[in-house]
């Protein structure tokens, strides 16, 4: 059939018609989800997107001499700051408690997500339970219980004086900091990591043991790989919001290092100077995004 | 939470490019105890006896609406962006911001007689000398909490309770420290025999290093919980506010363990003050409400209530002796108002973020 057949035949209003039909459809189909994604758009911009951009904003200000915002004479002084060796040091200090703290959930996680995928599913929905029930107290509540755990009056204090030993305090060093850091963000790691193991396909394991791999050789080219996404989705779970950590290092570190949150903090409430304390946020998130982005792709590559 | 709060202000802010108020308003005209309208009161939380403003509205005949501020930013905030008061209570370096601003009536003295009741020391501070666009609420210090207990009976009074590292290594549990850039900083200044307002930058990092020496018994900086470290003997000795600190020992199991000290080198006092914001609809009511809570009685009153030190010098005689004797000790000691030091306050903030590095 020529096209200038088709054309003619009696189908010919059928297949004019079917790409308008199409048309209405598709953008029905776009109007209902605009309708269902609305609130949570509405929300998003109007908590996410518009304080996000009064601090871009910001960032370009100038700090009055009696500490107030001047929305004029727009520079990028505060940006230029960044540069100071005093930000580097205390973003550093961030990056690494971040990274240890990163490190220490995905060794304690990955083998316990792997025992929970391999479990019947019973045990597995029991177990998972388990996972989740600290989210059911307030996190600065369970912070503060590892004040007295960590404390002079605490568990591990009483134990070694029981021993005959000195009273113990944890407290207040930056080994109390990544307890409750790592305390605080291991659901976070376990969970992708869980769902990620539990979709696995074991019989490729079988495969790889019929072809001669040893556990190790099996866990590092087929377990591994497949649990990727969880790994890099778990990862920056912890690493983001431990980067910018303030509750913890606070309440169990004593704020005895400066780290960014601290100093993020500090420019609004001490040095009342917003444009520089916008600019440091908006330079962390800046940072994170590039870092998730690059994270994101290597990892697809991975794959 | 403060971050909400942070949030708040940022969209206050904001709204308050777009407000202003340039009405100029004169107190010249107001006599002492005339009234022109109700009192806007915005005032921090749990300030005032709620039965003194009842003594106020019955004696004037007006009604007084009270709004609540938990900080003077906040305060700040709502004001620019438009909203009308008659008085609010500033801290002592926030009636130096707003007077630069331009945001405070200059006070009718003819109209406040009750005015000559306030201690001489409240009328010649920095941030308003003169006392021309303020007079005090009340006020208090930030010093030294104190266990005896584990520090002995014979201890210096100075700020090397803290910062003497030979000393602060014989202290179980170590000391606490605020989180406050200008008080802490403030303190090592002070031990070193500078003023709490120096701006030498050598100075500061002096002050740096005498912190980053002491450091290793430093337990904790802390704003929010150093009376409790202290009275459950966490600490052996404490950084902090006088209220609280008081409060706290009084609450105490064991109050005669404790003691509020001042340092001798100096500490700080802060100041809460009345004054009248230029869009107040109401100036000479907050004129008569000041004057008000001038008299010797009702200023006793005040005291009595919320337990900060009070300004009137006319009114130590009706004060309960108890807590003329918390604050008996400022009366005498070498006491210093923390002065906006401009450009200068974010190097107090970086040298603060270095010394705990």
């Amino acid at each position: 059939m020529s096209p200038t057949e088709l054309q003619e035949s009696p189908t010919d209003v059928v297949e004019v018609a079917t790409p308008k039909l199409e048309r209405d459809a598709r953008r029905a189909d776009a109007r209902r989800g605009f309708l269902i994604a609305s609130p949570s758009l509405f929300y998003l911009i109007l908590f996410f997107a518009i304080p996000l951009g009064i601090v871009f904003v910001y960032s370009f200000a100038t700090r009055s001499s009696t500490g107030l915002t001047l929305l004029e004479g727009w520079n990028l002084d505060s940006y230029r700051r960044l540069w100071d060796p005093l930000v580097g040091e205390i973003a550093f200090r961030s990056l690494l408690l971040a990274t240890t703290t990163t490190a220490i959930c995905l060794l304690v996680s990955y083998p316990l997500a792997y025992y929970m995928a391999t479990r019947t599913a019973r045990t597995r929905t029991i177990l998972f339970v388990l996972v989740m029930i600290p989210f059911w107290s307030n996190f600065l509540v369970r912070t503060y219980a590892w004040r007295v755990l960590l404390g002079t009056e605490g568990p591990i204090s009483q134990i070694s004086e029981a021993l005959g030993g000195d009273p113990i305090r944890i407290l207040f060093t930056n080994t109390a900091v990544l307890i409750g850091l790592v305390y605080g963000f291991l659901p976070f790691m376990v969970l992708p990591l869980y769902a990620s193991l539990e979709r696995m396909d074991w019989s490729l394991i079988e495969a790889g043991r019929d072809l001669y791999a040893t556990g190790w050789t099996a866990f590092r080219k087929i377990t591994l790989p497949i649990s990727m996404p969880g790994v890099i989705a778990g990862s920056i779970l912890v690493f983001i919001p431990t980067l910018g950590a303030y509750v913890t290092p606070a309440i169990l570190g004593g704020a005895r290092t400066t780290l960014l949150g601290d100093y993020i903090v500090s420019q609004f409430l001490a040095a009342r100077n917003q444009p520089f304390g916008s600019a440091l946020s908006f330079a962390v998130l800046a940072v994170m995004l590039v870092a998730t982005i690059i994270y994101f792709r290597s990892g697809a590559r991975n794959l | 939470m403060k971050k909400v709060l942070l949030m708040v202000a940022v969209l206050a802010l904001v709204a308050a490019a777009c407000g202003g108020d340039d009405d100029a308003v004169s107190a010249a005209s107001c006599e002492a105890g005339q009234v022109d309208g109700n009192l806007n009161f915005y005032n921090w939380s749990e300030y005032i006896d709620p039965e003194l403003i009842e003594a106020f509205e019955a004696e004037y005949g007006v009604d007084v609406i009270e709004s609540f501020y938990e900080s003077n930013e906040a305060m700040l905030a709502q004001l620019q962006s438009g909203v009308s008061y008659d008085l609010i209570v500033p801290s002592d370096y926030m009636v130096a911001i707003m007077i630069q601003e331009g945001l405070l009536v200059e006070l009718n003295k003819d109209a406040i007689p009750n005015f000559a009741n306030m201690a001489e020391r409240f009328t010649t501070q920095p941030y308003d000398n003169g006392a021309k666009y303020s007079a005090a609420y009340q006020y208090g210090t930030t010093g030294l909490g104190v266990n005896v207990s584990l520090v002995g009976e014979d201890f210096p009074r100075s700020w090397a309770l803290l910062f003497d590292p030979a000393l602060t290594a014989n202290f179980p549990g170590g000391v606490s420290v605020l989180n406050d850039p200008r008080e802490t900083m403030g303190a090592a200044l002070e031990y070193l025999g500078y003023s709490i307002n120096d701006t030498d930058i050598d100075h500061l990092n002096e002050a740096v290093a005498v912190i980053q020496a002491a450091k290793a018994n430093i337990a904790t900086f802390d704003s929010d919980q150093y009376d409790e470290a202290l009275v459950t003997g966490q600490v052996a000795v404490s950084h902090g506010y006088s209220g609280n600190m008081i409060l706290a020992i009084g609450d105490a199991d064991n109050p005669d363990d404790f003691v509020y000290i001042l340092p001798e080198e100096g500490a700080t006092l802060w100041v809460d003050n009345m004054a009248i914001p230029t869009n107040s609809a109401a100036v000479c009511t907050a004129h008569a409400f000041i004057n008000f809570l001038l008299d010797a009685e009702n200023g006793a009153a005040l005291t009595n209530w919320n337990y900060y030190a009070s300004p009137n010098a006319a009114s130590t005689p009706f004060i309960d002796q108890e807590v003329n004797d918390f604050n008996a000790e400022a009366d005498t000691a070498k006491l210093e108002v923390i002065v906006d030091q401009g450009d200068y306050e974010i190097n107090y903030t970086d040298a603060f973020a270095e010394a705990k590095s």
